[in-house]
């Protein structure tokens, strides 16, 4: 239900986004010099001669039936091509989204429970770093030291077969993932360090102790699951963030990705491009939103409660 | 509670922390380069001043990009051209975020729900793939333009918080006592609202502030930011990017300059938040 709501106002905002768009869409479609009468084929073709409400039944049906409609430029589906970039944005974000994890998690609870002791100063400032640094400086730093001195990365692009060339795709995805997993790391690593913080500090781990665990099975046992709902709200939004801001690794590594495809979408204004893959980011943001929720409520009884009305 | 107990919970004036102290000499420094700039340059940003992609020396310090123009200058105005964006969008946020915030938090209950839910939706996206569709809605990018789209991106944040921050406000019993002695509204939201939502408030601006300067570098990147001659660092790193290569030097000091801004900003929120919140670690 709640899907369903935030689903139409985002298919609302992004019809007015788009509208926002300035310069007639069928510019794209008819050449120089078009006579009037081409000029209102095409705006019968795109559908821009109709009343900004039938427009946008339209546009809401055929997203319904996920049709996203011909590319003005390579006069493909958007959808197939959504698909097949696709390939290369979900890997990319969900192998550095789990790499990250694998960093921020053991580094994020050392930073707190060694708050006093000098190496957990060094992780807080080096997380404080990570979050200052603009994802893109990282990737060229990183084609720098591994592409240009030490040539054992390409700096990048994508072999032309995908991911059949699998020994090479490897190769070129390496430093984009790398990228995104370092920057990511270092902002989760600031959640997990205050989430962990908290857990330190409350009376539950302190009766925990108290009835005789260990600091480590307390930790575990009781640390673990209260501190990681909030975490998990935290880890939703990275990883929207993360596919969204693909755009910006993918023009630094050459990907042929989601990214890379708005990006030219915008460039050659290709209304349809734009459109679709806009939709997509936000039905696999809204995805991501809602399994977050479900997560938090499976790992906290209390949050169910709420939702059922209990106080 | 007796004599003691008032004197410990109301804390001395204390001197600016640490973290505090090292964001404002941070902050200072980019101001103080912006500042300079407008009187002085080491060379002509936009002439040639030495041979191609010279490594940095005593003349250059920073060497020389693809055109032989002076790269420490560029930099300096990259600091203007940061500052500038970065004020001007948290100054555009603000107004429109906290207005849209206000109004939220005393419209009718069906307005704020249709609200909240769009502010969600759009906070979901990314600043910068807001602003790159800010961008993209412009005829051609200009250092306006991008100010405008990172304004606009900031201005979701800044309603969504304020429109909690006033709502929390607004169930104080203070309120209550202000209304039932016959303040106006008005006169609430400036006399008891701003004030008590404006520390964290402030905070918050700190970090959009940080934000604002990494996304405009990244429009620059991506070649949607302010085009040349302004000399954007993120355009700075993608030229360098190109001739990286040749002159892997290039990349290292726009990148520094603005990291430390970036730095200074994100001190600077934890250093306020610090002072106005003494609980908080």
């Amino acid at each position: 239900m709640i899907l369903g709501v935030s689903l139409l106002i985002a298919t609302l905002v992004l019809f007015a986004l788009l509208r926002l768009l300035p310069g007639d869409p069928t510019a794209a479609l008819v050449g120089v010099g078009a006579d009037p009468e081409q000029i209102e084929a095409a705006r019968r073709q795109v559908g821009s001669d109709l009343s900004l409400p039938q427009q946008f039944a339209k546009f809401a049906g055929d997203l319904a039936r996920l049709d996203l409609g011909d590319s003005y430029v390579s006069r493909r589906p958007v959808a197939g091509e959504i698909a097949e970039r696709l390939t290369v944005t979900l890997p990319l974000t969900f192998i550095s989204f789990v790499l990250a994890i694998l960093i921020a998690l053991p580094l994020g609870i050392m930073a707190a429970v060694w708050r006093d002791r000098w190496y957990g100063a060094v992780i807080s400032v080096i997380s404080q770093l990570g979050i200052a640094i603009p994802v893109f400086w990282i990737g060229i730093l990183l084609v720098t030291v591994f592409a240009v001195h030490l040539r054992i990365f390409p700096s990048g692009g994508f072999p032309l077969d995908g991911w059949r060339d699998s020994a090479q795709a490897v190769r070129t995805m390496t430093l984009p993932v790398a990228t995104i997993a370092i920057i990511m790391s270092a902002s989760l690593l600031r959640y997990v360090r205050s989430a962990t913080l908290d857990v330190l500090d409350s009376d539950f781990l302190r009766t925990a102790r108290a009835m005789g665990s260990g600091f480590a099975e307390a930790l575990v046992r009781h640390g673990l699951r209260n501190g990681a709902v909030p975490v998990i709200s935290i880890l939703g939004i990275e990883l929207a963030t993360t596919f969204l801001g693909a755009v910006v690794v993918e023009r630094v590594f050459s990907l042929p990705g989601l990214g890379s495809m708005l990006l030219l979408g915008i460039e050659q204004r290709d209304f349809p491009t734009v459109q679709g893959v806009l939709f997509v980011s936000t039905l696999l943001v809204l995805g991501i939103g809602f399994a977050a929720d479900l997560a938090q409520r499976a790992i906290d009884p209390r949050l169910r409660e709420r939702r059922r009305g209990a106080p | 509670m007796t004599a003691a107990d008032v004197q410990a919970t109301v804390p001395p004036r204390r001197r600016p922390s640490r973290t505090l102290r090292v964001g404002l000499v941070l902050v200072g420094l980019h101001l103080g380069i912006a500042l300079l700039t407008l009187v002085w340059l080491p060379y002509d940003p936009t002439g040639t001043a030495g041979t191609r992609l010279e490594a940095p020396s005593w003349l250059h310090p920073a060497g020389t990009d693809r055109l032989g123009r002076d790269m420490l200058s560029q930099i300096m105005i990259g600091s203007r051209i940061a500052l500038i964006v970065g004020t001007g969008a948290v100054l555009m946020g603000a107004a429109i975020g906290v207005t849209l915030g206000v109004l939220a938090a005393f419209a009718t209950r069906f307005l704020d729900d249709v609200l909240a839910a769009a502010l969600d939706i759009l906070i979901a996206f990314p600043t910068l793939l807001l602003a790159m569709l800010v961008v993209a809605a412009s005829e051609r990018p200009s250092l306006g333009t991008a100010t405008l789209a990172l304004g606009i991106a900031i201005s979701a944040i800044v309603a969504r918080l304020s429109r909690i921050l006033v709502k929390r406000v607004l169930r104080q019993d203070y309120v209550t006592a202000a209304r039932t002695s016959g303040s106006s509204w008005p006169g609430i939201v400036f006399r008891h609202v701003l004030p008590n939502i404006w520390p964290t408030l402030s905070v918050n601006f700190a970090l959009q502030f940080g934000l604002a300067v990494i996304a405009e570098a990244s429009l620059s990147y991506l070649g949607l930011g302010p085009p040349p001659p302004n000399a954007s660092w993120g355009r700075l790193l993608q030229e360098a990017q190109g001739t990286v290569f040749v002159a892997p030097f290039g990349a290292i000091a726009p990148g520094i300059a603005l990291v430390t801004l970036v730095i200074g900003m994100n001190l600077l929120a934890d250093g306020l938040r610090a002072r106005n919140d003494p609980t908080q670690r």
